[in-house]
């Protein structure tokens, strides 16, 4: 039963009523992101101003681990210059690996709803989908 | 021995429903005993050795031969081939008799339905060949309907392919009437028994069918052991599969000549301990009975369906009689992602299959991505199938849904 909590009311939340799931006609970046076993497939939109992610936003469809990963993430990188975003995207697959600090995880906000991944092996493709998609979105092939 | 749940040791240590037998099977003690056995008492390389030992373990293998025999209704021994599983049978059947019969221009042709296992080798002999392959699609409630099939067979088909039972429909397809349209062109008949032969008694000789192949650990047997029956004329035509050690009967510097079937296509060293058990695993459902498991299946099915009824959110693939499922019941759930709904089921300790269940093709043709699956032995109970019930009654409040 240690799990049936772990759809908790900010992961459900993020899939039936995401904030960040429709299209972007404006965006400088489009990336697909699939994960073929399962069937998660999104298209990560996003918008750079510079340095800073103007805007953002992904289509697709996918469990809801899968979706509501990519809603919080959206809130959380969109005004943000890209390399805090990559950070980000580290500390969450850390946080998902099992090896985070508290400090670390807290600082993550709400994707910090997604740390008991760490205990499902078979999810963690789903949870960093959109996190992943955004890596090679961004164009960090030297840490890659 | 019991017949029941009580006959498997795992059953008996977990407290998990076990929804996943058209995955796997569980096995009873009597088989984990004859592998176990064969290893302390009979253990040497069989067909080789002239000590004693060898000799019995020789002899443990080819009796698990002829259960395999008498199993499928064999006419013969010699056409019984010991595979790894159900692949590998059709891919021995894809390499040895696709790549020496077709030609082409010739036609391979397959149901919409196929398990991947019954589709790629059958993609691979079309592709190296020139072959074109062709389709039989099934009705939206899975049925097939003959007249399409007869339409599709024309004098350039060479191979049809279908299985008798589909591993996400769990409908039983008119093998025989197919094999009899196939034969009327002189194509050979391949049938895919993995999901047929843990649930009926499979007549090769009724069915018509040219080739079958199955696995043992859907049949409550070991894995790493399954079988493919093949006509003897048919065999003994064809080249290897596999060389090397085991399928020869002299070797030069140049070539060599082969065995006698069946060890033309039993290469390398066999699983025996795994034939063996097999062997017991087949002693075990003809003692249990296929009558008997089929009506357990079917009052679990049918206590399933009705329980799913109350719940308009789920829909189940396939017909809507129990009888027609091979206690197979695929499904889908409004808003919630397969993949959630087996996370959901697990932390009920509910075990369910959740995916494309390796047929693709099939669920797109159905309009599906992907469904969740539970199937049904004969050893679950009406708690099991209660469990699975009432954590799907819960489903979508979870996912935050209202009630």
């Amino acid at each position: 039963m240690e799990n049936r909590s772990f759809y908790n009311e900010i992961l459900t939340e993020h899939n039936i009523h995401p904030e960040f799931k429709h299209d972007l006609p404006d965006a400088d970046i489009v990336l697909e992101g699939v994960n073929p076993s399962c069937g998660d497939d999104i298209f990560l939109k996003l918008k750079l101003d510079g340095d800073v992610i103007a805007d953002g936003a992904f289509v697709g469809d996918g469990c809801a681990i899968s979706q509501a990963s990519a809603d919080i993430m959206l809130g959380m990188i969109i005004g943000r210059k890209k390399e805090e975003a990559l950070h980000m995207g580290e500390v969450f697959l850390k946080m998902i690996k099992g090896e985070a600090t508290e400090d670390e995880i807290e600082s993550l906000e709400e994707a910090s709803a997604l740390r008991d991944i760490a205990h499902m092996p078979a999810r963690v493709k789903c949870a960093v989908l959109g996190w992943r998609t955004l890596k090679e979105a961004l164009g960090n092939k030297e840490e890659a | 021995m019991t017949f029941d749940r009580r006959d498997f040791p795992l059953l008996m240590g977990t407290d998990i429903a076990y929804l996943d037998n058209a995955a796997t099977a569980q096995r009873p003690q009597c088989v984990l005993d004859a592998e176990k056995d064969f290893y302390e008492k009979a253990n040497a390389n069989p067909l080789r050795g002239l000590y004693p030992l060898s000799i019995a373990a020789t002899e443990a293998y080819e009796e698990a031969r002829e259960a395999v025999r008498g199993f499928l209704n064999a006419k013969r021994k010699e056409e019984i081939i010991f595979t790894r599983n159900t692949t590998e049978s059709i891919n021995l059947v894809a390499y040895s008799y696709g790549l020496s019969h077709v030609k082409a221009g010739d036609e391979v042709l397959v149901s919409i339905m196929e398990h991947h296992s019954n589709l790629l080798p059958w993609q691979m002999v079309c592709r190296q060949t020139g072959a074109v392959l062709r389709f039989i699609e099934c009705e939206m409630d899975g049925s097939i309907d003959l007249n399409k099939v007869e339409q599709l067979i024309t004098p350039r088909t060479k191979i049809v392919a279908m299985t008798q039972v589909s591993n996400v429909l769990g409908r039983v397809n008119p093998i025989r009437e197919v094999a009899d349209l196939a034969h009327r062109v002189g194509a050979v008949m391949v049938v895919d028994g993995a999901q047929s032969t843990p649930h009926m008694p499979v007549d090769v000789q009724a069915l018509g069918a040219d080739f079958l192949a199955f696995s043992g650990h859907k049949v409550y047997g070991p894995m790493g052991i399954g079988a493919l029956y093949g006509r003897y004329e048919l065999l003994e035509k064809m080249p290897p599969f596999l060389t090397g050690g085991e399928m020869i009967e002299s070797v030069t510097r140049e070539g060599a000549t082969y065995a006698e079937l069946p060890y033309k296509f039993e290469a390398g060293t066999c699983n025996a301990a795994g034939a063996v058990g097999l062997h017991a695993a087949i002693d075990y459902v003809e003692q249990a009975g296929f009558q008997r498991m089929h009506e357990r299946e079917v009052a679990l099915v049918a206590r399933a369906l009705t329980g799913i009824q109350a719940m308009p959110w789920i829909h189940v693939l396939g017909s809507d009689k129990a009888e027609e499922h091979s206690g197979i019941i695929t499904f889908t759930v409004d808003g919630v992602h397969p993949h959630d709904i087996s996370e959901i089921l697990a932390s009920d300790g509910v075990a369910i299959r959740a995916g494309h269940h390796c047929a693709q093709p099939l669920l797109k043709y159905l309009g599906h991505p992907s469904t969740a699956r539970a199937s049904l032995a004969f050893y679950n109970t009406e708690e099991d199938v209660d469990r699975l019930l009432a954590s799907l009654s819960t489903l979508r409040e979870r996912m935050g849904y209202g009630k």
